[in-house]
């Protein structure tokens, strides 16, 4: 039998004596993508972070072509041919491509100054081979997401790597760009090369893996030839049962109008946008990347300048900034959870009352915090979040369980209308059932909400109203059976689309 | 429960690094010198640690806040000018001294809050560096007390106003009782009110305290004027102490003084954590130090040296625990 390239045995991670990660035995083979697929929290980051030098085992032994290996650091690993594409790019925003591919291991001439002519050669050279459409010395902040991680897998090959490890790399990617990165994981693998992809998408696990494992609650629960496992099967290895239908039913009539806008612009973002929600009703803002939907629902909540009319239970108040808006009833999920949306050095109950805080406090200013304790339990039982210890900071949660806390801190003050903005990004299809569940939940209980998606399936499967952007402008409005991929899309871009598109 | 008093050691440890750290200091200088625990040369040390330890109380809320105020030394000796002139005019108009000492004192408290303020605004809706806005100051209310001193000393008329420098009710220096209360009185506004936790926020991250709905500019303003009142309240009780204002020599140092007893009490330079007791002991630590040097006759040029490697230790051993 041939030796594998990677193989791991009783692998174990704890973290404050709380295991993550139990006693996993794995193995990569040569030349194969292997998927790694499980819900939040399932220790799938964790694994591969290991593999990665970013975290040290606990317990347990790594070989790497059969010798026992124990990486100290990333870079450790790098040198070793064992290199990582983050789920949160590490690229150097003020730095070009090249300096950034190079960054930590500059190639130097023989009179100890950089050899950018080399340097730069084998930039464009990868580019070109990853068909990337970006120049050696572009500065990474103008690049877009797609770039980002093209430049973010150019550095893993910038050096001989053997493994390549890909941890949820198309949260951010249109499907035209999924295709790309997928030849080019196709290309890497008949080179020779090892690639572990983590995803929760579980059709593109099935469509570019060999392999696959699947980790549960820290174990690893099976092991199969692609050929041998469907997209459902692998949902229900996940969760360990039958995942329904995914979306919860349709709920009644809706009652009064809550929000209008109306005519309300921001220059450089978006123009003339008019739309109403009314209590119980879901409304949707589809569109590409870019087309003004996040810069929309921030100048509602008055995070962004903006003129034009916002109306809350039919009262004209401006908001100027983010405390009037919550005033008025208005509540808003961010879409980047790490950048505007949480704290993730303090604990969950700090994080969860952020918003709220004012109505913790007796005498208006002093924190009761027996008060404010009792409320995070009430919301970790309602929303499931995984945490056994409240006062723990938030950082030693998985992803999904950070993000229900950011969703709880959103809803605290119990507003009236309700924004989420890519409430499911990152996130297993477990919670995202639930998240799905707490939503439609709080619109039957009267709340109205705007959810801004870039995922059709959800708009499709939650929104009674979808009103569609494209550069800066609603391009139109579908309602009821009208709401259908096909339509989305043609309002999305202008053009009529021949497949549908996930 | 176990995961509450996890928790809990994990806040504890924090805050007694610092102690253990001092108490440590305490035993080597018990050690090399007899003296140094007689119970005046304690109060000594104390009186000497409370005018810097006073503004470094402030300094955490700004530290914390995310950012940093190099005019406190500058402001101690404009405010204590200030405070001296208002004292001499009241004195000279034949107010009774009680009064006049009582608008000096109020008067340094108010112009510091003042200078506090001036920071503060062009910090928040000046939107510029804290760091550059306080060097700034930090140039401009240095340069304004020599000017009003001729670069000299402002002396005191009041005789009262010199004797409450060197009271001590129940053998505790004045200072130091302030310096006490105003931490019990901080730390509790820092752990348990919602400014406290504002500050932490926004300190954590401005950007989620912006998007959670708070109002950073106005969190951030209250640290600057807060450490605008404390230099006030700080440089009275210098001028008290000596009963005269030096326009060049109040406050040198200060601002560094400061900054050293918040880093070395274990507040995170980057903002979004720290302790006000942690940099009470922090001052103390400072003073010991000083203290200890002398006891031992050490040349007084080296005492920065040991200062500055106290300070750069204290920071290493916080990232080593990170």
């Amino acid at each position: 039998m041939v030796t594998p390239l990677v193989r791991a045995r009783a692998l174990r991670k704890e973290f404050a004596g709380h295991a993550v990660l139990r006693d996993v035995d794995v193995e990569m083979r040569r030349g194969e993508i292997l998927g790694v697929i499980g819900e939040n929290g399932a220790g799938k980051s964790t694994l591969v972070k290991i593999l990665a030098g970013i975290h040290r085992p606990t317990s347990g032994t790594l070989e790497l072509d059969g010798r026992p290996v124990a990486f100290a650091s990333p870079a450790d690993a790098r040198h070793a041919g064992v290199s990582i594409v983050p789920q949160e790019f590490n690229l150097a925003a003020d730095l070009s491509v090249e300096e950034n591919v190079f960054l930590g291991a500059e190639v130097l001439t023989r009179r100890r100054t950089l050899d950018r002519t080399g340097m730069r050669a084998r930039t464009a050279a990868l580019l070109a081979e990853l068909g990337a459409n970006v120049t050696p010395d572009e500065r990474i902040d103008r690049l877009s997401a797609a770039q980002k991680q093209l430049v973010e897998v150019c550095k893993a090959l910038a050096f001989e790597a053997s493994l390549l490890i890909l941890d949820e790399p198309t949260t951010m990617l249109t499907r035209r760009e999924i295709d790309r990165l997928f030849a080019v994981m196709r290309a890497l693998r008949e080179r020779g090369m090892s690639v572990v992809y983590v995803s929760h998408k579980l059709a593109e696990v099935k469509a570019i893996c060999d392999r696959v494992i699947v980790l549960k609650d820290g174990e690893l629960v099976r092991e199969s030839a692609i050929a041998d496992l469907s997209p459902p099967e692998m949902a229900r290895a996940m969760v360990g049962r039958e995942l329904r239908e995914i979306f919860p039913p349709g709920r009644g009539e809706p009652g009064a109008v809550v929000l209008e806008v109306r005519g309300l612009s921001s220059p450089g973002a978006f123009h003339d946008v008019s739309f109403t929600a009314r209590a119980g009703e879901i409304v949707g803002f589809a569109g590409l990347v870019g087309a003004g939907r996040t810069e929309l629902a921030e100048a509602i909540m008055g995070l962004r300048p903006a003129t034009g009319t916002v109306l809350v239970g039919g009262e004209d108040a401006p908001s100027r900034n983010a405390r009037e808006a919550v005033r008025r009833g208005l509540g808003y999920l961010s879409e980047d959870r790490a950048g505007t949306g949480i704290l993730p050095g303090f604990p969950i109950a700090e994080n969860v009352t952020l918003v709220s805080l004012r109505d913790y406090c007796r005498l208006g200013a002093v924190v009761d915090r027996g008060k404010e304790g009792e409320k995070a339990r009430t919301w970790r039982e309602r929303f499931g979040i995984k945490a056994p210890d409240l006062d723990a900071p938030l950082e030693s949660l998985s992803g999904g369980n950070q993000q229900k806390v950011s969703l709880a801190k959103t809803l605290d003050p119990a507003p009236r209308v309700v924004i989420v903005d890519e409430p499911t990004r990152g996130v297993d299809v477990a919670a995202k059932q639930e998240i799905y569940r707490f939503l439609a939940d709080l619109a039957v209980r009267g709340a109205a909400i705007v959810l801004v998606s870039s995922e059709l399936e959800e708009i499709i499967g939650m929104c009674d109203r979808v009103l569609v952007m494209r550069e800066g402008t609603v391009a139109g409005e579908l309602q009821g059976d009208a709401i259908g991929e096909r339509e989305i899309m043609y309002l999305a871009t202008g053009l009529q689309t021949a497949g549908a598109i996930a | 429960m176990n995961g509450t008093i996890a928790a809990l050691r994990r806040l504890e440890w924090e805050r007694h690094a610092a102690l253990v750290a001092l108490l440590v200091l305490s035993v080597a200088s018990a050690l090399l010198s007899p003296f140094f625990l007689q119970w005046q040369n304690l109060l000594n040390i104390v009186r000497q640690v409370s005018y810097t330890g006073i503004i470094a109380l402030g300094m955490t809320y700004i530290i914390v806040s995310g950012g940093i105020d190099l005019s406190v030394g500058s402001m101690a000796a404009l405010v204590g000018s200030l405070a001296v002139l208002a004292l001499d005019a009241a004195v000279g108009a034949g107010w009774p001294e009680s009064a006049a000492v009582t608008v000096a004192v109020g008067c340094a408290v108010v112009a510091g809050l003042a200078c506090g303020l001036v920071n503060g605004l062009l910090v928040t809706k000046g939107r510029i560096a804290p760091f550059i806005v306080t060097l700034g100051t930090m140039a401009i209310f240095r340069s304004l007390s020599l000017y009003m001193a001729n670069a000299g000393e402002f002396r005191s008329d009041s005789s009262l106003f010199g004797e409450l420098g060197s009271a001590a009710p129940m053998g505790v220096p004045v200072p130091a009782i302030v310096l006490v209360a105003l931490a019990a009185a901080l730390s509790f506004v820092f752990r348990r009110t919602r400014y406290g936790r504002y500050t932490r926020a926004v300190g954590s991250n401005a950007r989620v305290a912006r998007y959670s709905a708070i109002d950073v500019d106005a969190t951030r303003l209250a640290a600057y004027t807060l450490t605008g009142l404390l230099v006030g309240v700080s440089a009275a009780l210098i001028a008290m102490r000596f009963n005269s204002v030096g326009s060049s020599t109040l406050g040198i140092n200060y601002e560094l003084d400061a900054i050293a007893a918040v880093i070395i009490g274990g507040t995170a330079m980057t903002g979004g954590r720290g302790t006000i007791w942690g940099t009470v002991i922090g001052a103390i630590t400072l003073g010991v130090i000083n203290n200890m040097l002398n006891m031992v006759g050490i040349s007084p040029y080296l005492q920065g040296t040991v200062k500055g490697l106290v300070i750069i230790g204290a920071v290493f051993i916080q990232r080593q625990r990170q």
